[in-house]
């Protein structure tokens, strides 16, 4: 199998693959970076999210031999301290309750916040309409991508 | 009203205590049963035994607090909301509270199980005493050290005070209580003097969840782990005939192919039998590779043929079987009050409604998956499972183990719904393992959950009323469904004890499509055809909807019908709530209304949907929400999951279809299978009915009167009554937005 680097958080990783293997599983099963969660495979519902150079998009779909120098970010290096202005919001409106499908709610949100600054609640809708929770915990994920929107601005 | 379940369990000898070989005390207590007589306490953290105790609670010489119970969290907020109550009569600040899950051992369990909303009912009385004869022993402790009664005794937050002002932090006793009596007959707080319960606790695993730290079953990893995808009949009704591995052997990373089922078969042959056992008897062809995106390319690569031996069902013929049913005359009576036939005979007019439910798939986010290492001395299991005391049994009798050789680590669930209550994934995961003699974890694509699962019952209900002087004087609900029935309770639900004439009818249709529990099973339906039918009564009556059900109310206050299971005046407190949150009849013009209210796990809720239209169409923009779940542990865990159960509610009356065609599932993922989205929801404002009864689960009573409030409002808004799930497919348009 062929050899692999990429800029996964600020770091370097290198790795053996299949060349179809979908980042999703290479950060799950390669490189233990296990916050990036699988829900369908298809993206249809978001759980798998990561950032490649700041777009929010789905690691289920990205094969890892497309992938060359760009800045990969997940959930585990959103922040250095679990304090994102996403992550602390989340946390303020105790949004989870299984939880399954946050950290990919929560690399939707940032991204989006560091495009849109100041949302309206129209726009937040639409932002996070890619992403199932089963839970249907979305008032609160909605609340929490407003106030993180505040943090951000203030 | 009848009480299901006695909490007054034994108070003596549920407790046991141990000084820690690291200082500080260790409390082992059980929440329904005494312990045993011989059960040992551990002396370090390290052998905490689970199958004695039901849980632990360690406080160190520093006063800190750590609490370890193996409750399984499928994110109810048990994990939360149950060491709150503990630590309030323990009467120590939270912040110095850390709860840790345990491992499961399983013997001996009451009630280690996530269902039915009964978590915080059950465990209520248990966990405040072990809290306040936690408490005591510290008090009595610090007594004698200052040889003065532990009645001039106080504590607060930790710190025990004696009647000097001399203070001693509860880290300063615990060695010298670890060595006193268990106190029998220990004070409970006054609920009025609650500092814990009631407060706002954020979730415990919020850090952990937020930057994704492993916590659920996936994320679980061991030495030497192989991971394996199990391919199963593509239509229910069939067994493997043949299958060639030759591609998916060549798949890189594949390491074997093998075929399991002769566990089960044995195991089904035994004669044993186990509620939580739904497993279908063919053999499985197993796809054991290094990682998890080779197990699912090597299943792909199968070449697998399949023989039919049981019928290949369709929707159609699922359709004609419950109208059949409901047409025909061969029915179980659940309940019978009056006699229908003369209310029918002599009523002013008689109306008939028929509801019909399709088979729902759980969809829970984390799809199915379980670790498993099998050798000659021992089995570890470890993973998401409603019932782990189950699955530990069940895979003890399937691979020839004494209960005590399986040990079962628990872990969080990403969402549970029912569908894991049901442990096929962990006896696959055990069978597999066994065979193959490695460390393996079982994984599933979405694509195997929603197309070989145990789905929610396809339900049809016909009610049938009486009326006869502005009144309802008789009332026949027919129950048909395939794969089950309702559970015993239910017909004692409301409405009954409310109508004279009175009769719950239900027959099941045995189908080899695999059913069992969905969130509030037979309520999540059953509530909407009844609220929806009320609806349309209070219509052809021409009385107001809420005040309708008030009246009906009436008549079942003060019963003597031990098995109504609910309270008329608890229902009536919780529908005026509503009623007046919600502004009825009073919003501003464009907006429509639709009520509903539901009584089921023993709690009570009524609530309000409001639509307005947009271009002709119903746009949903609030549902209000009234709780009755007596005393609110953490109110931020409580209204998270109303708000949740409201909208999964409403997302599945509204949009989530399933169908069989020649016994495949028509719905395979995300792409054509809806589950609500943000853009469709509304915003849920919940309250609460303030009383000091004891509390009530949850985790599903939200859900049922969901669908009929958005029936009803949409009635309201257009004229039009819905009698089918999903909604979407009646209104005929593409999409309902919040």
């Amino acid at each position: 199998m062929p050899n692999y680097t990429l800029q996964i958080n600020g770091e370097k990783k290198s790795f053996t693959a299949d060349e179809d293997t979908p980042l999703l599983w290479v950060l799950r099963d390669e490189l233990n970076l296990v916050g990036t969660k699988f829900g369908c495979g298809i993206a249809q519902c978001g759980a798998c999210t990561v950032h490649l150079d700041g777009v929010a998009v789905r690691s289920c779909q990205l094969q890892v031999s497309i992938l060359s120098d760009e800045k990969i970010t997940t959930i585990e290096g959103l922040s250095t301290d679990g304090k994102h202005p996403v992550q602390e919001a989340w946390k303020e409106l105790d949004v989870p309750q299984c939880g399954y499908c946050q950290s990919g709610q929560i690399m939707t949100a940032s991204a989006f916040l560091s495009q849109n600054k100041n949302p309206s609640e129209d726009d937040i809708r639409e932002a996070m309409n890619g992403n199932i929770c089963r839970c249907a915990s979305y008032n609160r994920i909605e609340n929490a991508v407003k106030v993180a929107s505040e943090k951000m601005s203030s | 009203m009848k009480s299901q379940i006695d909490t007054n369990f034994s108070r003596r000898n549920f407790l046991k205590t141990s000084a820690l070989v690291s200082g500080g005390l260790l409390i082992g207590f059980n929440f329904l049963t005494a312990c045993k007589a011989e059960a040992v306490m551990p002396v370090d953290i390290a052998s905490l035994n689970f199958n004695d105790f039901n849980a632990f609670i360690k406080i160190s010489d520093e006063g800190y607090v750590t609490i370890f119970s193996p409750n399984p969290e499928i994110g109810q907020g048990v994990k939360t909301s149950m060491p709150m109550i503990i630590a309030e009569e323990l009467d120590i600040d939270w912040k110095n509270v850390a709860v840790s899950q345990g491992s499961l051992d399983t013997n001996n369990f009451t009630r280690q199980l996530a269902g039915g909303s009964q978590s915080i009912r059950f465990g209520w009385d248990a966990l405040r005493q072990t809290g306040a004869t936690a408490r005591q022993m510290l008090v009595n402790a610090a007594a004698q050290k200052w040889n003065v009664e532990a009645s001039s005794c106080t504590t607060s937050k930790g710190i025990i005070t004696n009647a000097n002002g001399d203070k001693f932090g509860y880290g300063e006793v615990v060695n010298e209580a670890a060595l006193l009596e268990v106190p029998e007959d220990v004070k409970l707080k006054e609920i009025k003097d609650f500092t814990i319960i009631g407060q706002e606790i954020v979730n415990v695993d919020i850090d952990k969840i937020i930057t994704g730290k492993p916590l659920f079953g996936l994320d679980y990893k061991a030495d030497g782990m192989l991971y394996a995808s199990v391919l199963r009949p593509p239509a229910f009704g069939q067994v493997l005939e043949s299958f060639d591995a030759t591609e998916a052997k060549k798949v890189k990373g594949v390491l074997d192919v093998i075929t399991i089922g002769d566990k089960v078969r044995d195991y089904l042959k035994s004669g044993k039998s186990n509620w939580t056992f739904v497993v279908s008897e063919t053999d499985k062809v197993v796809v054991i590779a290094e990682n998890t995106w080779a197990a699912i390319k090597g299943k792909k690569a199968l070449l697998a043929t399949w023989k039919t031996v049981t019928e290949a069902e369709s929707t159609e013929m699922h359709d004609k079987v419950l109208t059949d049913i409901l047409d025909g005359e061969k029915f179980n009576t659940r309940r019978e009050d009056g006699d229908i036939k003369k209310a029918f005979a002599s009523a002013d007019k008689v109306i008939e409604k028929t509801y019909h439910s399709p088979f729902l798939p759980h969809n829970c986010m984390e799809p199915m998956n379980f670790y498993a290492n099998v050798t000659a001395e021992k089995v570890h299991l470890a993973g998401p499972v409603q019932t782990p005391e189950y699955a530990a049994q069940v895979v003890a009798d399937l691979l020839g183990y004494e209960l005590d050789k399986v040990h079962l680590d628990m872990t969080r669930m990403g969402g549970g719904f029912g569908r894991r209550l049901y442990g096929d994934f962990v006896y696959e995961a055990a069978e597999i393992s066994d065979a193959i003699k490695k460390p393996v974890q079982l994984i599933s694509t979405r694509e195997d959950d929603m197309t070989t699962g145990i789905y929610k019952p396809a339900v049809k209900y016909r009610i049938k009323a009486a009326l006869k002087d502005g009144k309802v004087s008789g009332y026949y609900l027919k129950e048909a469904a395939i794969g089950g029935s309702m559970y015993g309770a239910i017909s004692n639900f409301f409405p009954a004890g409310c109508i004279p004439n009175f009769k719950v009818d239900t027959e099941s249709y045995k189908s080899n499509v695999t059913t069992g529990a969905w969130r509030a099973p037979y309520t999540n339906f059953l509530a909407f055809a009844e609220q929806s039918f009320f609806d349309e009564l209070a219509s052809e009556l021409n009385v107001d909807t809420i005040q309708l059900r008030l009246d009906l109310l009436q008549n079942v206050k003060g019963t003597t019908d031990e098995k109504i299971e609910y309270s008329g005046q608890r229902m009536e407190d919780t529908i005026k709530l509503v009623r007046e949150k919600a502004n009825w009849g009073k919003t501003e013009e464009g907006v429509y209304q639709g009520f509903s209210a539901y009584y089921s796990h023993n709690t009570h809720v009524a609530e309000v949907a409001d639509i307005v239209l947009k271009d002709g169409f119903p746009v949903l923009k609030k549902v209000t929400v009234a709780v009755d779940c007596g005393i609110v542990v953490n109110p931020t865990g409580a209204r998270n999951q109303v708000e949740g159960g409201v909208l999964d509610g409403i997302g599945h009356a509204m949009y989530s279809d399933f169908s069989f065609k020649e016994g495949k599932p028509e719905f395979k993922n995300f792409d054509t299978y809806r589950l609500i989205r943000m853009q469709e929801t509304p915003k849920v404002v919940v309250h609460f009915v303030e009383n000091n009864l004891s509390p009530t689960g949850l985790g599903e009573p939200g859900l049922p009167p969901a669908g009929g409030a958005v029936a009803n409002a949409i009635h309201a808004a257009l004229g039009k009554r819905l009698y089918r799930q999903p909604f979407i497919k009646e209104l005929n348009k593409s999409s309902v937005l919040g």
